[in-house]
This record gives structure tokens, C-alpha cells and sequence, in this order.
């Protein structure tokens, strides 16, 4: 009995070891790597990794295109987790009403996630294209113009002012319907006598929302959101194919930035430092989310 | 018959001067390689070169010979090819006595560059076609990567350089952008072949300069673009009896009238954000000499000088001239306006040509108000990474592309000038009216580089003036926007 404990734990450690060294290799180790080259001096295209201590990060953080992207990445995290939350749980509670042809419209929610953000992108940037008075409106200000709305024309991703909301338009666009089917699920699994036993208590419809299936519903919120917000901090393809950095960098992310800085103009050290700059924002998401669900873990 | 196929030889090989040319010769006795290089060249070191070019040959025409070793005896009645001593000397230089392989022959040549859209890719169509009649053997990889100016394509081909899998010659901006590859590391200084080929007689003098770096030639220039052009719709100028103007004063009053009756009076595009810093290179070049320019991109010049404000305040007021969407507009999309009158200039480069003619826009052309008798200028190059796989098959390459036949053909296609200085007037007659213009005014105008397009300043400090530039759009802070060029310059300058 022994034994065979022992044979099956080589077994097993053999089966992982080669995804495990893997992983380790090729995310941590690159990680680390990355992290290594931030503070280097791979400012040009040779390899260079002369210990040079803080000083790109701070010369990213003199940098006013970096304040702009970081500005407007939190902007852009806000808008499009906050955005995609709610129209993908009020689209959800629409269609848990049991509606007709609630297969077509779970599909038509559904689809836009099926797309690339580089289709998103391109879609989005005619959609809102903004047009001039000698060549006339296209897209959303045409439709705006033929409803007699004219007066709500923007200039979307070319208005310094709009840029990155822009952007985060398209983005809940695309995921609205993802978080859709996550809270229809769990709307699902609601059991309809919990509903009852709060309406017999004289709950408001309101108040049954807000008391009893929003609370039963906190896993999916949150696992939503760990998925949005990783998903908007990582945001690039949207951006390279709908807008590019836009007027002032309104539209600029950090990502962006960072393929700019390292293939462009050649400062690999600096891109490392932004990576890692990302790294660090996105762990601060991360990390509550893994001790929330570790801690469930243990519990269940 | 014998001189009708005299001249056939003299039309494919002589006349179009192309690349392998040589002749075949029968031997009359066996000898080795290196007997064939002494009685034909008076030297037997340039048995590699016959080896290798007559198993180019063998691999399309079985009639001639396969030469395995260079010490190998050929019978009496073997064809071998003798190329010409040109080639010879060049393969001779770039040919490493430890790679045995490259006495072959065949193989492939892998071409990086960005030419994906219309004419550009026509004209390096027409490149390869001139490459493969000299080099059957050889075959062509077009590794293209689309995206305007290039930026998608060098993202890609520098890491594959710092890997040391690069292909075997890429397209290079002419001028400071070869600083940006660390040439010293990576790529093949070309001084050798220039001499060889006679490039550097065939080159004008300014760009000559340009193209050496550290005292050395990266590439070899297939074309000559210029960035100061004004394009202005003749059907509008015509209509308001407009004449182009040749000062800013004269621009703005132009543009004030055409606002007043709802003209774009200047378009502009911006989404790949170089097209707005482009056309601010060009007005830089029109605030201060053509050497004050040139010092503005060497350290002479200080981003202090009161062009340089000048300049930025001529964007400033320009900015209230442009249609309002040129950030959703790319530097061909927008010319639409100008298609569809509804839209009177633009400033763009000559490619820009290209576009007009397929659109069939009657379209006139100035230089950029206060740029006449100035060439902003940009060339394309090849250029010969140090470890390129295919070695010998680069060299009939750089061939092509400095050669007359090459730059004709390509240019044509293109819509650029030929490179070369020695172009006749009946070649000349060849290209349409613009670029006619164009190299008239390449023979006589003060050359200064674009940098925008790679020539006068390494890629990160282009960078950090298309950042202030594209920033300046926005803030509209001439003291500010100064300030972070006059940083830029320092940055790169490091004084």
C-alpha cells in the first residue's frame, strides 16, 4: 500500500513536471526577465543589462504620454467594468422574465463576444466615425442627424475630450452579453421560492433585487469582474484597430505605449518597465481574487 | 543569324545591364575552376565566384556543368559560367570560405519590407522580376508586413535580428533610422560593394552623406521621395482664380476666403499619428535655412531658435484650417476630400501622387509655402543584415536596386525618383509630369532629410518629437511644445 502511494506521487509529479518546469520557464521566468530588464540599460537595439537602479521608471513617470495612458486606462477600467456590469446584469434580468423568443435574444446579447476586438474595432471606428460638415455624417451621427438629434453629434474618438469613453463604448459593447449569460446563469439558480418568501414579507420587487438576488449573486459579480478587469488593463487590439492613440494621446493606453516605446524607439528597458508597471496593477486584482476564492476553498 | 543572336545576348544581358551578367564558355580542354579563373580573370582566387555562378546556371540549364570542388577537373566540351568580374569581385567579399553551401547556387532570398498597397507593390514586383531573369535559381520570399512608414514591419524584423534569424535584405529608410538597427552589430557595411559597383560615383553627393553612418554605407537607395509638396485641387484654385501660395501669409489669406465658402481649406490626417508631424516637419523647413535645419537634427542648430516657435505658431493658426475628423483619417483617406471638392490642399508626400492618379484627380503641386528651391527628402534602401542566410543571393539583390534598369523600373511603378544622377532625357521622358518636376528639382534644390521618414534622426528621437507634436494638437502650448523638443534634442544629443 505504501508502495503504491509512492509510485502513484512519481507518477504524477513526472506527468506535471514537464507543463510545470514549463510554466515556470516561460511565465515566471520570463517574468522575471522582464522585471530584470526594467532595470537594465537595454536602450537600444543590443542587449545591454548594465544595472542602471530606478532610472527608467522614473524617466517613464517624467514622461507626459505615460501620465495620459495611465489616466486613461483607469478611465477606461472604470467605464467599461462598470459599464458592462450593469447593462450585461439589466439585460440579464430582461431576459430571465421568461420572454418569447428568449433563445434568439440570448444569441443576439451573446455574439459580439464571439468576435476579435480587432473586428470590434474596425466596426466601431466607422460606427463612430465622426464625419464634417463638407463631407457630410456618417454611422451614429448620421442616425443622430435623422432623428432630428443633431445637436448630440461628437466628435467620439477625435474629440480629445470623448477619446478613451469612446473606446469603452465598443468595449461594453462586446462584453455586455458575456456578463449577460454569466448573471443569467446564476439568476437560474436562484431558487423562485427565496423570491416568494421575501414578496409573502412584503418586499418591493426592488428590494428583492437589491436584498436577496444581488447578495446570492456576489460570486458572479466578482468573477466577472476579476475577467472584465483583466481583460481592460491587457486592452490593445481595440485601440490599434479603432483609434490608434488618438488626438493628445486621449485614446493612448499603456499597452500601446509600450509597443510604441520598445519596437519603435528601440527603449526595451523602458517597455520592460511599463510591463512591469502592468504586472503590478494587475496582481492588485488579482491577488484579492485568489485569496477570496482560496478562502472558499478551504471553506467548502 | 549569328548577329541577330549577338544582339538578343546584347538586349538580355547588355543593354538592360543586368544582374549575372556574364557569358557561358565551353571549355576547349579539361580544366579545373581555378584554371578557368586564371586564363578569364588572371587569377585563381576567383574560382568560388565560377563555381557558384556556373551551379546557379546548372540548376535551370542542365547543359551546364554541376562543379562540385573547386580543385574538380571539368572534361573538354564542359559549359561553365563566367560572370562578370563585377559580380565576381562583390561575391568574392561577402563569400565566407567556411560556408561550402554557398557554392551551390539556388536557395532562397528572403525580402523584408513594407510595400504591400498598389504602386509600391507593382514597382517591387518589377524588382523582382529584374532579379529572377538574372537568378533563376534563386527563390524570392516577399516577406512584407503591411502598416504605413513601416512601424508594424520594423516591430517585427527587430527582434528577428537580435535572435540572429533576420531575412536576407529589408527595406531601411535612408539617413539616422540605420542607427536605430545598431548597424555596427547587425547589419554588413556595404563600403566594399560600393566600390565594386560604382554606386558611389552614381549617387548624388547629398545623399551620399546621408547614407553613411559611423563612416560607412547600410544600404543601397532604390528611390528619392520628397516630403515638402502642397497639393491643392486645380478645380477649385481655377474656380476662385486662386494661384498656390508661396508664402504662409498668402496660404492663411487663401485659407481664410476658402473657410468663408465652406472649403476645407487644408486637410490633414492623423490617425497613424505621423501625418500631422510630417506636415510640421515641413513647415520647419520653411521657417529657417536649409542649414539651420540640417543643424536643428546635428546639435548646431538649438530647438530654442526662433524658427522653431515660428513654426509651431504656423501649425497653431493652421489648426483652425483643418476639417475637424483628421484624427479618424489616414493620409490617403482624407485626400477624399480634396476627390470630392470639397477640400482645396493637403501637404504630403510625393506618394501621395500615386493615389491622385489612380483616383484620377487633376491635381497641382507646389512646394510647401516658403520650402521652394528645398528638397525634404527620403529614400528607401536595402540593407545586408550580417547574418543573413543567403549571403550570395543578396548580392544580384543590392544589384538590382542600384542598378539604372532596377531604379527605372521600380520608380516608375512607384511614383518616386530614380536615386541615380545619371538618368537621360529620353529616360527621364519615361515618368509622368510630376516627377519630372521632381527631379528637376532634385538636381538643383538644397537637400535636407525628412524626419519623419528615418532620414535625419534615430527612431527614439522621432518618437519623442511625434509625442510633442502630436500632444501640440491638443494643447495648442507653442513655450510648452518648444520646451519638450528642446528636451527631445537633449535627450538624444546627450548635450
Amino acid at each position: 500500500m505504501r508502495f503504491k502511494l509512492r509510485r502513484d506521487t512519481i507518477l504524477s509529479v513526472l506527468l506535471i513536471l514537464p507543463s510545470a518546469l514549463a510554466i515556470f520557464i516561460f511565465v515566471y521566468g520570463f517574468i522575471a526577465f522582464t522585471a530584470y530588464v526594467s532595470f537594465s540599460n537595454w536602450n537600444r537595439l543590443v542587449p545591454d543589462y548594465t544595472f542602471v537602479g530606478a532610472s527608467n521608471y522614473l524617466r517613464l513617470f517624467q514622461n507626459p504620454r505615460f501620465i495620459i495612458t495611465l489616466r486613461n486606462l483607469g478611465v477606461f477600467t472604470g467605464l467599461f467594468v462598470g459599464g458592462s456590469l450593469f447593462l450585461g446584469f439589466f439585460l440579464a434580468v430582461l431576459l430571465d422574465r421568461r420572454i418569447k423568443a428568449e433563445g434568439f435574444f440570448r444569441t443576439v446579447y451573446l455574439y459580439p463576444l464571439a468576435l476579435s476586438f480587432i473586428v470590434t474595432g474596425v466596426v466601431w471606428r466607422w460606427l463612430l466615425n465622426p464625419g464634417s460638415p463638407q463631407m457630410g455624417s456618417t454611422g451614429i451621427n448620421l442616425l443622430l442627424e435623422m432623428m432630428g438629434l443633431g445637436f448630440l453629434k461628437s466628435g467620439w474618438y477625435t474629440d480629445p475630450r470623448v477619446g478613451i469613453i469612446a473606446v469603452a463604448v465598443a468595449a461594453i459593447w462586446q462584453m455586455s452579453g458575456y456578463v449577460m449569460a454569466m448573471y443569467l446563469a446564476g439568476l437560474r439558480g436562484i431558487p423562485e421560492e427565496l423570491r416568494e418568501a421575501a414578496r409573502v414579507d412584503g418586499a418591493s420587487e426592488l428590494q428583492i433585487y437589491r436584498f436577496v438576488v444581488l447578495p446570492l449573486l456576489r460570486p458572479i459579480t466578482f468573477g466577472a469582474l476579476i475577467v472584465l478587469g483583466h481583460i481592460s488593463l491587457k486592452i490593445y487590439d481595440l485601440v490599434v484597430a479603432m483609434t490608434g492613440p488618438g488626438p493628445g494621446y486621449s485614446c493612448d493606453v499603456p499597452a500601446y505605449f509600450m509597443w510604441e516605446l520598445t519596437f519603435r524607439a528601440n527603449r526595451f528597458a523602458q517597455g520592460a518597465g511599463i510591463a512591469v508597471i502592468l504586472l503590478f496593477i494587475v496582481s492588485l486584482l488579482i491577488i484579492p481574487y485568489l485569496r477570496y476564492s482560496l478562502r472558499r476553498e478551504v471553506e467548502a | 543569324m549569328k548577329l541577330w543572336k549577338f544582339l538578343a545576348v546584347l538586349v538580355a544581358f547588355g543593354v538592360l545591364g543586368l544582374a549575372q551578367a556574364g557569358n557561358p564558355l565551353v571549355l576547349d580542354k579539361a580544366s579545373t575552376p581555378q584554371d578557368i579563373a586564371l586564363s578569364v580573370f588572371g587569377d585563381a582566387a576567383f574560382a568560388p565566384a565560377i563555381m557558384r555562378a556556373t551551379n546557379s546556371k546548372a540548376l535551370v540549364d542542365p547543359t551546364f556543368a554541376r562543379i562540385t570542388r573547386l580543385d574538380e577537373v571539368l572534361p573538354a566540351g564542359a559549359k561553365v559560367w563566367v560572370p562578370e568580374e563585377t559580380w565576381a569581385k562583390a561575391f568574392l567579399a561577402v563569400w565566407d570560405p567556411n560556408r561550402v553551401e554557398d557554392l551551390f547556387g539556388g536557395g532562397k532570398l528572403v525580402v523584408g519590407s513594407w510595400w504591400t498597397a498598389g504602386g509600391e507593390a507593382e514597382g517591387l514586383e518589377a524588382l523582382f522580376a529584374l532579379y529572377r531573369e538574372g537568378y533563376p535559381d534563386v527563390v524570392i520570399v516577399n516577406a512584407t508586413v503591411a502598416g504605413g512608414a513601416g512601424f508594424v514591419f520594423k516591430a517585427v524584423l527587430k527582434p528577428r535580428l537580435i535572435a540572429g534569424d533576420p531575412p536576407d535584405t529589408f527595406q531601411l529608410h535612408a539617413g539616422l533610422e540605420v542607427e536605430g538597427y545598431s548597424p555596427e552589430t547587425y547589419l554588413r557595411p556595404l563600403d566594399d560593394l560600393y566600390a565594386i559597383f560604382g554606386w558611389d560615383k552614381v549617387f548624388p553627393p547629398d545623399l551620399l552623406d546621408l547614407m553613411r553612418y559611423q563612416g560607412h554605407y547600410w544600404g543601397v537607395p532604390v528611390n528619392i521621395h520628397r516630403s515638402n509638396v502642397l497639393w491643392y485641387s486645380k478645380e477649385i484654385f481655377a474656380q476662385y482664380n486662386l494661384t498656390p501660395p508661396a508664402n504662409w501669409d498668402e496660404f492663411f489669406q487663401i485659407c481664410e476666403f476658402l473657410k468663408g465658402k465652406g472649403i476645407v481649406p487644408i486637410t490633414l490626417a492623423n490617425a497613424g499619428g505621423w501625418e500631422a508631424p510630417h506636415l510640421f516637419e515641413t513647415i520647419l523647413a520653411s521657417t529657417m535655412t536649409p542649414e539651420e535645419y540640417r543643424g536643428l537634427w546635428t546639435g548646431e542648430t538649438p530647438w530654442t531658435h526662433p524658427g522653431v516657435t515660428k513654426a509651431l505658431e504656423i501649425l497653431k493658426k493652421l489648426l483652425d484650417y483643418v476639417n475637424p475628423d483628421y484624427s479618424a483619417h489616414t493620409w490617403d483617406t482624407v485626400l477624399e476630400y480634396i476627390a470630392a471638392g470639397r477640400g482645396a490642399m493637403n501637404v504630403m508626400g510625393d506618394w501621395a501622387m500615386g493615389w491622385f492618379m489612380a483616383k484620377g484627380v487633376d491635381v497641382g503641386w507646389a512646394p510647401v509655402p516658403g520650402t521652394k528651391g528645398v528638397f525634404v527628402a527620403l529614400s528607401d534602401t536595402f540593407a545586408f543584415p550580417k547574418r543573413a542566410p543567403n549571403p550570395i543571393n543578396v548580392i544580384g539583390w543590392l544589384e538590382v536596386c542600384g542598378s539604372k534598369a532596377g531604379q527605372i523600373a521600380f520608380n516608375m511603378r512607384k511614383g518616386s525618383i530614380p536615386a541615380r544622377t545619371d538618368i537621360t532625357p529620353e529616360e527621364k521622358a519615361q515618368f509622368n509630369s510630376y516627377l519630372q518636376s521632381c527631379m528637376d528639382d532634385w538636381a538643383r534644390d538644397a537637400i535636407v532629410p525628412s524626419v519623419m521618414h528615418g532620414a535625419a534622426a534615430p527612431e527614439s528621437w522621432v518618437v519623442d518629437f511625434k509625442d510633442a507634436v502630436n500632444l501640440f494638437l491638443v494643447t495648442k502650448d507653442v513655450a510648452g511644445t518648444q520646451a519638450a523638443l528642446v528636451a527631445a534634442a537633449k535627450a538624444a544629443l546627450g548635450k
